[in-house]
This record gives structure tokens, sequence and C-alpha cells, in this order.
């Protein structure tokens, strides 16, 4: 701060104060119609303090789910959820970081149209080619499976140019050094490069974890199976439902359950979560 | 391009290396584009039997169908206001944060974390709130004479999913706001303060115009979001609607493409909406040179 001026910083908290209470009301609100029994809603003004129905709510939800909107127990949607979040986090940082090593520490013919054929996949999000690579997956018979959840969305270019990003700062003589020792290339890999590349990995998984976790079109398009659908694409479902009949207490119940894993990941590792946000867009 | 000084001999391990990353490129990006590209071309029978090459015939009618303009112009209109809101609320907050010295991590931990909130679910909870039955926002709004009804009205339901959006993409560009002010160099403001300028006009003169890079950068990044990531929060609030209102692209080339099954069309709609993703990485790429020089 460069001077005090009291009135700017009682502005400053005011301003802040305000930005949270919107950011935070929505989920509030939420939160608070999850306690609720589905009677409270009919009177027209939605309730601004907790119920009692809050074990109720969730208990039902997680367990049972609700048979009419044809989803099965959330619990199950999140397990489903949680697979796909995790193979595509495991699956996007293991295939990169080989990518990138292969890319940086060795020359070989088409190097360079291999980087470029990486690239390319900034440029193709799945929005932009849905039906072929719906088509694809079909015809490979990967609907309704898990492979076919995570397995086409695990190219990265943005972890590749990362770790590409990473080896190159990583000091020559370290190599050298290895190598001098007799050491190959998967022995240098595996005992020098993996274990400095350990920060990256962690801050990469959180923010890939997230990106898997809210993935909705593409789960949306392979799976008809209710037994593989994810918590975030069967949310829709449910709300459906609720327009018509009043269980809105039970539908945000699931939307809380839906957010909950990602955002406790943002709040606890931060420091990973803004570390991993800022790199991998650079 | 660049490798290191001295590199492994080996001649397949490099290969083997980047076989699973580019075989999946290959099979479920660039194979699938190859394809859209190719459909995009041609007229298929309606049994699906035969397909006939008929060049630019399916962009020609594209281009004429008045259907497609709304959509163009809805998306630019979302894509713009989506950008404009979130940017200048995230701005106001990060300058806001940057001011303080200990409380500003207490508020930047509640204020990040609807980066992890899925678009979906963005657009549920604010589709509860402007429920026209039992949102609270409507029951307000009844106070001052505003009737609510986004199933019915057109720029209502505009309104509801730009501020679904535009919400949950405060988060990020608020991180990224708070830490361009953070290389904005102290001794300059100090300098100006000394000088005399008070603080609004220190903002508008030397951090405002230091930060330029990250808010072009940002603004390509929103525009990218508001136009592709944004197919959950349309489907769970409006689906289009009413009267299409709410079609952006991205919810054009799935409703024509998987429910309508028009894949002439939805191919050159596809081909359409790489051309702008490949000209906003072009652009967003372009910037970061510059950033390396700035």
């Amino acid at each position: 701060m460069v001077e005090n001026r009291p009135f700017l910083t009682f502005l400053t908290h005011m301003v802040l104060i305000v930005g949270v209470v919107v950011v935070v009301f929505p989920v509030y609100l939420a939160f608070i119609a999850s306690t609720h029994g589905s009677g409270d809603f009919l009177s027209g003004v939605p309730p601004l303090l907790p119920g009692p129905h809050l074990i109720d709510n969730y208990y039902k939800m997680l367990t049972t789910g609700l048979s009419s909107a044809g989803a099965p127990p959330v619990w199950m949607m999140m397990m489903n959820s949680l697979v796909m979040a995790l193979t595509i986090a495991v699956g996007k940082i293991a295939i990169s970081i080989i990518s990138a090593y292969a890319i940086v520490y060795f020359k070989f013919p088409f190097r360079l149209l291999a980087f470029w054929a990486i690239f390319l996949t900034l440029m193709l999000p799945v929005e932009v080619r849905i039906i072929p690579t719906f088509k694809v997956v079909a015809d490979l018979g990967m609907l309704n499976s898990y492979a076919g959840l995570a397995i086409p969305l695990i190219a990265s270019a943005t972890a590749t140019f990362l770790f590409r990003q990473f080896f190159l700062t990583v000091p020559d003589e370290l190599m050298e050094a290895a190598r001098v020792d007799g050491a190959g290339p998967i022995k240098f890999f595996r005992d020098i490069l993996l274990p400095l590349s350990r920060t990256n990995i962690a801050a990469l998984f959180v923010i890939l974890f997230i990106y898997g976790w809210v993935q909705y079109l593409w789960p949306l398009l392979v799976t008809t199976d209710p037994k593989y659908y994810t918590i975030v694409m069967g949310i829709k479902r449910l709300a459906a439902v609720a327009d018509s009949d009043p269980l809105w207490n039970l539908v945000m119940a699931a939307v809380i359950l839906a957010m909950l894993p990602p955002v406790l990941v943002v709040i606890f590792m931060q420091r990973l979560f803004v570390k991993g946000l800022v790199e991998t867009e650079k | 391009m660049q490798t290191k000084r001295t590199i492994f001999p080996n001649k397949l391990l490099p290969y083997l290396l980047l076989t699973p990353q580019l075989a999946i490129t290959i099979i479920f990006f660039l194979w699938p584009a190859g394809q859209a590209l190719k459909s995009s071309f041609e007229r298929e029978d309606p049994f699906g039997f035969k397909t006939t090459f008929v060049w630019f015939h399916n962009y020609a009618r594209l281009f004429s169908d008045p259907e497609y303009l709304n959509s163009v112009w809805r998306t630019a209109i979302f894509a713009v206001s989506v950008t404009a809101i979130s940017m200048s609320v995230s701005l106001l907050l990060a300058v806001a944060v940057n001011r303080l010295l200990r409380s500003g991590k207490f508020y930047t931990t509640l204020l990040v974390w609807p980066y992890a909130v899925a678009p979906v679910v963005a657009g549920i909870l604010w589709w509860f709130m402007f429920n026209p039955t039992i949102g609270i926002l409507p029951y307000l709004l009844d106070q001052f004479g505003i009737n609510w009804n986004h199933r019915i009205n057109g720029s209502q339901a505009m309104i509801l999913v730009v501020i679904a959006a535009a919400w949950k993409q405060i988060s990020y560009n608020f991180l990224f706001f708070v830490a361009g002010l953070q290389s904005v160099p102290q001794s300059l403001t100090e300098a100006a303060a000394i000088d005399g300028a008070g603080p609004f006009k220190r903002f508008w003169t030397i951090v405002f115009p230091l930060l330029s890079p990250t808010t072009f950068f940002l603004m390509i990044v929103n525009i990218n979001y508001a136009m592709f990531d944004t197919f959950g929060t349309i489907d769970a609030t409006t689906q289009g609607g009413p009267a299409g209102a709410t079609n952006t692209l991205v919810y054009k080339v799935y409703a024509d493409g998987f429910l309508g099954l028009n894949i002439g069309s939805s191919s050159a709609q596809s081909v359409m909406l790489m051309l702008i993703v490949i000209a906003l990485t072009v652009i967003q790429f372009r910037w970061v040179e510059r950033r390396v020089q700035y």
C-alpha cells in the first residue's frame, strides 16, 4: 500500500464483501434448499434459513436417488465421476510427460511433425467435432464404458508443453553426469527427471482432476446406460424432473454433492491449484 | 526447435514414448476432424445409402439460413457480455485484494473456488435462483413490478445464461488479474503518489496500461470459454430457447447434428467453429511471443 487512506480501505472491504456475497449466495441458497422438506417450496417464497431435513435428503440421494428421473443413486454417479476424473488426470500426465521427454531429450526424424500434431489438439475441442468423434468411439465399441469416458480426452497439448518447458530448464549437466555414470534414458527419466517434476505433476494433477470432474458434453454423448452416468451429467436429468415435480430439496442435495469434491480440492490445495492454473496457460 | 545440448542416442525409444499421445491424437482428434471436414462437402441421402460430393453447398445453405445467422449474432452478444461482465467484476475484486496486506488471502480463498464448479452446475444454481415459480430473484423483481419469466422472454433467458456463465468465470479472471497486479512495480505507483497522483489516477494511468497483456490474454480466453465451454450452462437452463434466443453456435451444432441428425449442415457448422478456435489460438500464441519480449 502506498499511502494510508482509511475511507478507501473501508471501500475496499465493502467491494470484497459484496463480491464474496455474490459469489457465495447461489451456493448458499442451494444448500439451504437441500435441508428442507419438499413441501417447503410450495409457498412461492424460497426458504433462506436451514431446515431440519439435511440428513434425510442427503441420505436419500446418496443411497437410492430419484428413481422417477431414471438416474442411479448419487454415490454411484460420484464413483463414476471419480474414476473418470482420476483416469483423465493420471492418463494425461503419464502420456504427456513421456512425450515431452521424447521431444526434449531425443533427436529423431519427424520430431517437429509430432510436436505440431500434439499442438493441433488445442484447436480441436470436443465441441467442434461432436458427431465424427462419437462415431469413432461407437465403432471401437467404447460406448458405455469407462474407457470410452476417459481415453478420448487424455491427449493433452497443454500438459505436454508444460513438461517440455520444465525439462528445458533442467540443467544439461544433470543428464551429462548421469550418462557419464552409465545411466540409460529410462533410468535417467525414472531416477532424476521424475523426482524433479514432482511439484509440476502435483499442480497439474489438481487442474486436470477438476477438468475431468466437470466434463459434461462428453459423458452425455457416450453414455446411455445409467450405470455409467457421471454426477455432473446426471444432475441435468434430475433438474429436468424438478421442473415438473417440486423435489427441489433432493435436486439441490445432488447439486451440492456434485460440486463438493472439486471445490474441496481447490480450497485445500490452493497453492498447487494456483500454480497449476497459471503455469498451464503459459 | 530446442533440445538439450547432449541427447540420448536411442533411435526407437522416442517413437515408443510418443506412441500413446500420438495414437490418441490421431484416432480421437485428427481423424474425426478430417471426417467433419470431408462430410461438410457431402450430402447424404435420407437413408444413408449414398453420399454425393456437393462442393460448398452446405456452407452456402448455412449462410443463407436465418437461424444460423441468428445463432452467430446470439453467440456474439453472449460472448461479449460474459467477457465484459466477468472481467470487469474480477478486475475490481483483484484491485481490492491487491490493496490489502493480510486479509487479502482470506478473501482470495472465498473467491477462487467457483473455478471448480462445472458449467452445468453453475447453470442449475442460477436457474434455481431465477425460477419463475419459486426462485428468489423473480420474487424480488416482482416487488419492482418486473415480471420475470425466462421461459417465454428471450432477453431474460439471455440475461440468465450470461449471469450464470460470467459468475463461474470470475474466479479464473480474478486469479490472473491478481498475478498481473503483483507484477506491476511498486516503485512506479510510489513515484506517482509522490508527484501527487491520487489512487484513481494512478490506477488508470499506470496500473491499467501495465496490466494490458493480462487483460488481452484474458479477453481471448474468456471469448473461448463463452463460445465453447458453456454448452452445459445452456443445456441445463434454456436449451437454446425460447425461440432460439440463447442458441449459441456450439449448442446448435449439438442440436442439429446429435439430436436432429443433419450431418451435412452440422459438419459445415463444426468446420466454421474450428476456424474460430484456430483464429483464437493463433492470436493467443502470438500474444505469448510478444509478452516474452515485453
